[in-house]
């Protein structure tokens, strides 16, 4: 048997080990052609019967990436949606039907297609280190695990987690998985092959299912599903994103065959929602890929100014493994970052000790000595010219000639505080959004002669700390902030027209934004909105309702009172009134005509950037494929 | 003629009094905020250092051996060994002894040694009773068993041990540390109201030395709650005599004179140096504060511990032909203001020092204004294990370049240590 793909091994228990690397590729995906050997593998087993069958990796990356998406991009009629999800779905049947045992190793990464797989065998080990991830994150793209994941997931775990793993997407580690029923053993990588050779032919039949998760399965589902449905109804509407609502119907259904309705692959494989969603994925590999370009690895980040940003930028990057000093003249601002940072890490770093080193990692350092270790050094101190021009002149004179100098400024010129540098051309932007810990998006500003070694470096180290860089022009308000500013100025001028906030941020909900733009510009703090308001403006009057706020320094959510009345961090809102037809395409279009100005501009370099930056940065719909993209699709339609 | 030491820098947490609950910081987690803040102001790495060395009386038992904790919570990477040493009270200082001994023999160049302890911390442990109690019950296997178990149970077994006081209890003579402070107090004729006087004068010595800047050794703690600590909180800015002559005895009651409020506080806390040969000085550019020019440990009777000062000093004195007041500064840690006084005294008393020193006279009278300038433990706290490291430092601290000065300690169960230091 030739085969590119797979590796088949017999040892001599009798144990066949099916290894897979796929062939010019660094993670293992499940093309078209990967499956064609695994039948072909299945035949060679059904020819010789194994003791069992072992699944496991090649790859030093993870076990497996999921199918191949690219293939999924390219479908184009009704046809080839099903004959995909037939393929896997048929195959996935055939090996849950061999008469061997069979098991499925998993080290690393284990995403959709890969998850479903080891759900059709019968045993599954799951390899305890912090890489190991189990999902099943079609959702996200907008489809659904039609490869038997809406079947066997519920079969072997509780209903309600299974649909919670399915429509949220979410990542299972292996002691997760262990406890939950979807893995039977997790191992530590030192046994994990002999557990794997013990279990598969210790001829166990798998724990038998409490008598709770059959019933949910079975007569109970119905319930389940109007749970899930009314859990869904919470995070996203159906008519922006159809598919969990899919997944709930295919498994109370149909038991989780997509196949058994024909128009449902269709409806959703080939929705709008679900092109826009894998286009955006692509977006963001190619926003990653910017990270790419200088192989250089920070280790040390100095931050100066312990503020909202600059500490949780700190908090974030000690989180990824980077030694960071943060300096302030403040010890107790440094103090309350790192308050701030240790309630980050409670929230996303399970293990103990690795909370420990994060935090360990985390040094105040209120005389700055860090700035001459750091591999990159962001000044995120307050806007002040002066202030940052002698803080950035001394922090040159004081760094490695080949760290990274950066400044979190949004609202002034990166030429402009550069002015007392010996060599500008080193000075970059790198402007985080609020929440730092939130938001995936960091703009990588380019100022006048900027050196492209520094502005490729500083794109690696938002890598490095999991963020997404986009390259920007220096233009004030960049990209993010430059789009925003127009739609909230217009959903102020609703409001002087007499239409209540909740009308207004209504109105963009409904259209599928994560907040509408009055709670946005309370959030963000009026007093910014309106400076920033009069930087991008030029010239025109303020809002007057936005004026008179500021004068009352009823500044939002941080004064406990903007637009709206905040109570713990709560907006009061009354119900909205009806919302006028077309009020969202009034407010939504002066954001469009802006981000396709600044395309034009050249601030950002295409449509496409502009787009990812777009949803990346403000959360704009997603479904949508972006400001850019949806206009195009309402101009067809 | 041995190699030189220098001590290139130093730094320590604040003193944090127990408040008789589990302080916000482990010991290790005290050293590491010395030590990153220590660190960082090098122009070396952490992987540059040759080993990392710890003194610390009560290591929880989740980090006995907490000098290679420290060196790898510190980053200094896989390859730096640590280790951890303990002689009482005297550990932090026994940690730059044997960074001594290793720079000396040319097995390091460059060590970061010290002490830490977070005595807040120290366990309750189970009475003996129980523990026997509970081993039977383990040893059950019938319902039968474990009845008979139960009826064997008493209340009374519930009762915990306090770590704290079996660690300040010398384990051969019997008696608490405070206890042999009584003995000096008794032997030498030292009255309650000399004791607070000295107290009293602790806390005005630290609360001026404060002032004046002299307290720069100190980093600041922040907790994972955001909380800044940034000064020893033991220290009372009011205490009188007066005030301190209320307390009652807590050794020897009720008519003992040896109080809370002249001895030392049960403290937590961290202190760290860097100690460089020549040829890491001379590698790294470094500006060293002064040098460890000598050293030496001594035993006498544990019900006598306190002046173990007196047994360890004077033979550095006598080796450099120096009187008690050729040394420009002493500090002396202050375990007991009996005990310190003891010391005094025993250098003043001809028949002590004909006896026990081989002198053949008294050594005289020290100068107090060059004793514990600024204030000592009794104000500031003494965390067993780092008072060793914060005496060597602080005396250093406080000389004109060119001056001597000697730093030395009391050690439970009858030990003294005594280093020279000279500022560069």
């Amino acid at each position: 048997m030739n085969l590119n793909h797979w590796k088949l091994e017999r040892d001599a228990d009798g144990i066949a080990w099916a290894t897979l690397d796929k062939a010019g590729a660094s993670t293992n995906i499940l093309s078209a052609d990967v499956l064609v050997e695994l039948a072909q593998l299945l035949d060679e087993c059904d020819r010789e019967p194994p003791k069992g069958l072992i699944f496991r990796s090649g790859k030093a990356a993870g076990f497996i990436a999921g199918a191949d998406i690219e293939e999924f991009a390219r479908l184009d009629s009704a046809e080839s949606a099903r004959a995909l999800v037939a393929r896997g779905w048929d195959l996935y049947n055939r090996l849950a039907a061999v008469r061997y045992p069979t098991l499925a190793l998993v080290r690393g990464h284990c995403m959709g297609g890969g998850t479903e797989l080891s759900l059709a065998c019968r045993y599954i080990v799951a390899v305890d280190e912090p890489s190991t991830k189990m999902a099943l994150p079609e959702v996200m793209l907008g489809i659904f695990p039609g490869w038997g994941g809406m079947k066997r997931l519920p079969e072997r775990v509780s209903p309600p987690e299974a649909l919670d793993m399915m429509l949220s997407g979410r990542n299972i580690d292996a002691r997760k998985a262990k406890r939950m029923g979807l893995a039977d053993e997790c191992a530590p990588p030192r046994v994990a092959d002999a557990t794997a050779r013990g279990l598969l032919l210790s001829g166990r039949p798998r724990k038998s299912r409490p008598l709770l998760h059959r019933l949910m399965n079975g007569p109970l589902k119905f319930f389940v599903a109007s749970q899930a449905r009314k859990q869904v109804a919470k995070r996203a509407r159906p008519e922006h994103y159809p598919a969990p609502y899919a997944i709930i119907d295919c498994w109370a259904k149909h038991n989780g065959n997509a196949l058994a309705s024909p128009e449902f692959v269709d409806s959703i494989v080939r929705s709008a929602t679900a092109k826009n969603l894998v286009r955006v994925f692509f977006l963001q590999d190619r926003l990653k890929a910017f990270g790419k370009e200088s192989a250089v690895a920070a280790r040390h980040l100095h931050v100066v100014g312990a503020g909202v940003m600059g500490g949780d930028i700190a908090a974030v990057a000690a989180m990824r493994g980077l030694t960071v000093t943060l300096q302030d003249q403040s010890l107790e601002r440094v103090a309350a970052a790192i308050g701030r940072a240790s309630k980050l890490y409670e929230r996303r770093i399970k293990d103990k000790l690795l909370r420990r080193s994060a935090l360990d990692r985390l040094i105040p350092d209120p005389e700055g000595h860090g700035a001459a270790r750091a591999d990159v050094v962001i000044e995120a101190i307050f806007e002040d010219l002066e202030a940052k021009r002698d803080l950035l002149a001394a922090l040159e004179a004081k760094m490695k000639p080949d760290a990274v100098l950066a400044s979190n400024t949004s609202s002034l010129r990166l030429e402009d505080i550069a002015t007392t540098m010996k060599n500008p051309a080193r000075l970059v932007g790198i402007h985080f959004f609020n929440p730092v810990a939130m938001m995936p998006l960091v703009e990588v500003v380019e100022a006048k002669g900027a050196d492209p070694e520094m502005l490729a470096r500083a794109a690696a180290f938002v890598r490095q700390i999991d963020k997404l860089p986009l390259p920007v022009k220096s233009a004030p308000g960049f990209l993010v902030n430059a789009v925003l500013g127009p739609y909230m100025l217009e959903a102020m001028r609703c409001v002087d027209e007499g239409i209540t906030a909740e009308t207004v941020d209504e109105a963009m909900l409904a259209f599928g934004m994560p907040m509408g733009p009055i709670e946005l510009a309370d959030t963000v703090g009026l007093d910014i909105a309106f400076a920033a308001g009069k930087q991008l403006a030029e010239g025109a009057e303020p809002p007057r309702c936005l004026a008179e706020r500021v004068g009352r320094n009823d500044l939002g959510k941080k004064t406990g009172k903007g637009f709206y009345v905040w109570t713990n961090g709560k907006p009061a809102k009354a119900t909205a009134e009806r919302v006028e037809p077309g009020l969202a395409n009034r407010l939504v279009t002066p954001l469009i005509d802006r981000t396709r100005a600044l395309v034009d501009a050249g601030i950002v370099a295409d449509a496409d950037l502009a787009d990812a930056g777009v949803i990346f940065g403000t959360g704009f719909a997603p479904f949508t494929g972006g400001p850019l993209q949806y206009a195009r699709d309402q101009k067809r339609s | 003629m041995n190699a030189p030491v220098y001590i290139v820098d130093g730094a320590r947490t604040p003193f944090l009094k127990s408040k008789n609950t589990p302080g916000p910081f482990a010991a290790s987690d005290l050293a590491v905020q010395a030590g990153r803040a220590l660190l960082l102001r090098q122009p070396f790495a952490p992987s540059d250092l040759d080993e990392v060395i710890l003194g610390c009386a009560s290591p929880s038992p989740d980090e006995v051996n907490i000098g290679r904790v420290l060196a790898l919570r510190l980053g200094c990477g896989d390859k730096v060994p640590g280790w951890t040493v303990m002689r009482n009270c005297a550990s932090g200082m026994q940690a730059l002894d044997s960074a001594i001994a290793n720079i000396q023999c040319g097995r390091s160049q460059l060590v970061l040694a010290g002490g830490t302890d977070a005595l807040s911390r120290a366990p309750l442990l189970f009475s003996d009773a129980m523990v026997q109690w509970l081993s039977g019950w383990y040893a059950t296997k019938t319902v039968g068993q474990k009845l008979a178990a139960l009826r064997g149970f008493r209340l009374g077994f519930l009762a915990p041990v306090l770590g704290i006081v079996k660690g300040l209890t010398d384990p051969v003579v019997g008696l608490m540390m405070g206890q042999t402070a009584e003995n000096l107090a008794w032997k030498f004729g030292i009255s309650r109201r000399t004791m607070d006087e000295f107290s009293a004068e602790s806390h005005l010595r630290v609360t001026a030395g404060r002032a004046a800047g002299h307290y720069g050794e100190i980093v600041p703690l922040v907790d994972s709650k955001g909380n800044v600590y940034a000064e020893d909180d033991g220290v009372r800015t009011d205490s009188t005599p007066d005030k301190l002559g209320k307390l009652r005895p807590v050794f020897d009651k009720p008519y003992g004179s040896v109080t809370a409020g002249n001895s030392s506080q049960i403290t937590d806390g961290a202190a760290l140096l860097l100690l460089a040969s020549e040829e890491a000085v001379k590698r790294w550019n470094l500006k060293p504060l002064g040098q460890i020019t000598d050293s030496e440990w001594a035993g006498l009777d544990p019900a006598q511990m306190g002046l173990g000062p007196v047994h360890a000093s004077t033979p550095i004195l006598q080796r450099h032909g120096l009187g008690l007041n050729d040394v420009d500064a002493w500090e002396i840690n202050e375990a007991f203001a009996a005990q310190v006084l003891g010391c005094l005294a025993a250098w003043e008393d001809e028949t002590y020092c004909k006896e026990q020193l081989g002198l053949d006279k008294a050594m005289g009278t020290l100068d107090r204004s060059k004793l514990n300038a600024d204030g000592g433990a009794i104000a500031l706290g003494h965390p067993v294990g780092a008072s060793g490291a914060r005496i060597v430092l602080h005396v250093l601290h406080r000389l004109q370049s060119g001056q001597k000065g000697i730093a030395t300690i009391c050690i439970g169960g009858g030990l003294g240590g005594a280093m020279l230091v000279e500022k560069s």
